[in-house]
């Protein structure tokens, strides 16, 4: 098959099956899961053994992931996370791999394999994980921050047991020889342990002394694509230098990404791989779709299932442990151990080197590989059955066991809606309240939803893009919805939601951004309250205050910039669009605030104002004299 | 016995009055004078109604000063009046907070005296258009004194502003002193000819 035959192929199969997910609300990773199940040898064939090729060249996608995380983590935000990733990565770690190691002893393996698989099968998916709870915009909650302290130090922690699988091969160690890739793998302990410090020591200053300055030089020469190319180098090299010492590239990209984190290109590299990222991750999952060996399970289909639950539930038992001692809320903690409880795309590393290394015969390892596939497959489902069917009810009685009164009966009425109950929301909500206006809130953290309910607030606990829940809180005898949610995606969606099932609805958004603001105008509302508008103007008008204007003239001309920029906004939503070449969001905001400070070079707010000016009138009086 | 006079200033544009500024800058600096700029304090309209109590309540004269916008006040002012003088606080049974006080004008007025009659093109006399004015303070028992003005504004010379000016800065430091019967300056319809009339006696003296 050539390539553009296998292109269309993935690209078709992506293109049907993970919008199809999504609108069924599984999410896009059991889109593409399901996509690499069809068109993989056991259910149309289009694609046989590759499969297995497809994900070792995209789990590129994984390493340009965690670039991507590492970009979004400030230094100083990861030190603060230090006692978590610490703490939680190592309780999670030993103690599920001691317990699979017991499950494995029992089925009778011998205590190197049980000890091979029971590492592997400690690991967690980073890509479905992290992809699962950035969709969900879950990134700052206690489940998002818990997951991610987790992944993190098994990414780490992937390193030392690659450097361990060798020591327990009892056999064949002159066979395994030619598989350590890495150059230095033949050099004694302490030189390795240089090497590791000098890459990291590269990785830093070469992020910030060589890269930084090279994209400066790139940025000038306005080629976009070769801005691209930079940042594809950058991530491709680092992989690479990590490969060569024998480290994790996921690890080696993630340090990299940090230290770009507070470059002035951090938004403009976000938003060129975002992109590669996506498509890379999807391929890595249909390959695990059409690595599923259905033949295999066919044949040994009690083995293999009871080895996905039993795994899948020492693996979720634990984690909830791990939660409990670090004190997540139940509801956080139900969606962490949900989240992690499959096995991981290292553990297809580790099995195949382990079977490279002769610990564990080739029969066992596609076994193990097919649990591990399976368990991937099931993670989005049993996210999508502990959100719908176990959380709301174990949630939801949970919090309001605390608190009775001030959970919501159903059927009550209230004239407002507020979803979203972030420092944007709660503003609105407390205004409201003081008003005497009562309001149903809808928020999914459940940390906040619980103190909220015991201050007397009326709130839903979930995910306020769901039909049933809006529902639920009303939706259809309400005036008014608020969309406060904060990821601008999720907030559109809730709005395309509201307006599709409750037409009556009056919808009063908030928008993050002047761009959040065009897209909403597009939608077709009118009533848009960018959040940031207001108090920098106040500031501004402060600032002239300061400076000695008087500050009535100051208000006065504050209130006319922010009519004047709410013109514009409409004026400029409709124009953006005679401009189709430029696609991405970022350039694209450049763009239109470059134009927006050129269209303010002709308005001057201060001037043209005679109001109260009796200069006019005394030098008419004069004239006419 | 001395006085204390709280100045209620209010120009939407004070930065660009030549006139205000003149007469702003000839107010004595005293402890007993109170310049309190409504627009600068409230450029939100949202007035602070226990805080401008407790001024009244400290203070025994009160000065409105302000330009005389189409025969009337800058919008603040009504503001401040409708929120400031509460029933039962400065009218009404009980509302004897204000009982005795003195109140008048410093006005800014465009057009000359002159045309400030029947015969003007104004039609009315200025004490006629301040009759809000001076019902509202009639009403809280407060003293009414007539205005202490500069007219003309558009067409005087700057000489005879800086003469006004200054007689609105002895006019103040008289006051605070108690150099001055509320009968005497009754029988004045302008505040200014009073001033010039107790000026003119002490330097002939």
């Amino acid at each position: 098959m050539n390539f553009l035959t296998q292109a269309l192929i993935y690209l078709t199969a992506a293109v049907i099956c993970v919008p199809l997910a999504k609108r069924l609300g599984m999410g896009s990773v059991l889109g593409y899961l399901l996509a690499g199940m069809l068109i993989g040898p056991f259910v149309f064939g289009f694609i046989g053994k590759e499969g297995q090729d497809i994900m070792h060249f995209s789990e590129f996608g994984v390493v340009m992931m965690l670039f991507l995380i590492g970009l979004e983590l400030e230094p100083s935000q990861f030190w603060r996370m230090r006692k978590s990733i610490l703490g939680m990565g190592s309780i999670q770690l030993v103690f599920t791999s001691l317990f699979i190691f017991v499950l494995m002893m029992i089925l009778g393996l011998e205590w190197q394999v049980s000890l091979a698989i029971a590492l592997a099968f400690a690991m967690s998916s980073t890509a479905i994980v992290l992809q699962t709870i950035k969709e969900k915009g879950l990134s700052l909650s206690a489940s998002g921050q818990a997951s991610f302290s987790v992944l993190l130090f098994q990414d780490i922690m992937v390193i030392p047991v690659l450097a361990i699988l060798p020591l327990i091969a009892v056999k064949g160690l002159t066979e395994s020889r030619h598989i350590n890739s890495s150059l230095i793998g033949n050099l004694p302990g302490w030189m390795q342990g240089l090497s590791f410090v000098g890459s990291v020591a590269l990785i830093f200053f070469g992020g910030r002394y060589l890269f930084v300055p090279l994209l400066r030089v790139v940025a000038r020469t306005r080629l976009r694509e070769l801005f691209t190319a930079s940042s594809l180098l950058l991530v491709v090299s680092v992989a690479l230098l990590m490969q060569v010492i024998g480290l994790s590239p996921a690890l080696g990209t993630f340090l990299a990404g940090i230290v770009l984190a507070s470059s002035e290109y951090r938004h403009e590299l976000e938003s060129d791989l975002d992109p590669f990222k996506g498509l890379l991750l999807g391929l890595f999952f249909i390959g695990v779709g059409a690595s599923i060996n259905f033949g295999l399970i066919g044949s040994k289909p009690f083995l293999i299932s009871g080895l996905v639950a039993g795994v899948m539930i020492i693996k979720f038992l634990i984690l909830f442990a791990t939660g409990r001692i670090f004190k997540v809320a139940s509801d956080q903690n139900l969606l962490f151990a949900f989240a992690l409880s499959q096995v991981g795309e290292f553990a297809f590393v580790l099995l195949s080197f382990s079977n490279q290394l002769n610990i564990i015969d080739r029969e066992w390892m596609e076994i193990m590989m097919a649990v591990t596939a399976i368990s991937m497959t099931i993670t989005p489902l049993l996210l999508l059955l502990n959100e719908r069917v176990i959380d709301p009810k174990f949630g939801l009685k949970e919090s309001s066991d605390t608190d009775n009164k001030a959970a919501p009966e159903i059927g009550e009425h209230h004239p407002v809606i507020i979803a979203g109950f972030g420092h944007f929301g709660s503003t609105i909500g407390r205004f409201l309240r003081a008003n005497g206006v009562e309001s149903i809130i809808l928020d999914h953290d459940s940390d906040r939803v619980s103190l909220l309910r015991k201050m007397g607030f009326k709130v839903y606990y979930g995910d306020a893009t769901r039909f049933d829940l809006l529902q639920a809180a009303g939706a259809e005898n309400a005036k008014i919805l608020i969309a406060a949610i904060d990821p601008p995606e999720i907030n559109q969606e809730l709005i395309l939601t509201a307006r599709k099932h409750f037409p009556d609805l009056h919808i009063m958004a908030r928008a993050k951004s002047r761009m959040d603001a065009y897209e909403l105008i597009d939608m077709g509302l009118s009533d848009i309250y960018r959040e940031s508008l207001h108090t920098s103007v106040k500031l501004a008008v402060d600032v002239l205050g300061k400076l000695g204007q008087r500050s009535y003239t100051a208000t006065r001309q504050g209130q006319k910039f922010m009519q004047y920029d709410e013109e514009a906004l409409k004026e400029m939503a409709e124009h953006r669009h005679d401009m189709k070449q430029y696609v991405l969001k970022a350039r694209e905001t450049f763009r239109l605030q470059e134009e927006m400070l050129a269209k303010d070079l002709d308005h001057e707010t201060g001037e043209n104002d005679h109001s109260w000016d009796s200069e006019i009138i005394r030098d008419t009086l004069r004239k006419i004299q | 016995m001395s006085n204390k006079i709280l100045i209620l200033f209010a120009h939407p544009r004070f930065e660009s009055s030549a006139n205000n500024s003149l007469l702003v800058k000839h107010i004595p600096d005293l402890p007993e004078i109170t310049f309190h700029d409504l627009y600068e304090r409230y450029p939100d309209f949202n007035i602070d109604i226990e805080y401008e109590k407790k001024l009244l309540s400290d203070h025994q004269i009160i000065v409105w000063h302000h330009p005389f916008y189409w025969y009337s006040a800058p919008p603040i002012l009504k503001q401040w009046i409708d929120l400031v003088l509460e029933f039962g606080w400065a009218y009404g049974p009980g509302g004897d907070a204000l009982d005795g006080k003195i109140i008048f004008h410093c006005l800014t007025v465009g057009g000359p005296q002159s045309a400030y009659n029947r015969e003007g093109y104004n039609r009315f006399t200025l004490m006629e258009l301040l009759s809000p004015f001076y019902q509202t303070a009639y009403l809280c028992k407060m003293v009414w004194l007539p205005p202490f003005t500069m007219h003309g504004t558009h067409r005087i010379s700057t000489e005879e502003k800086i003469r006004t000016a200054q007689y609105y800065g002895t006019l103040l430091g008289m006051m605070v002193r108690g150099e001055f019967s509320v009968n005497e300056i009754k029988k004045f319809t302008y505040m200014n000819e009073w001033i010039i009339s107790v000026t003119a006696k002490i330097s002939a003296s």
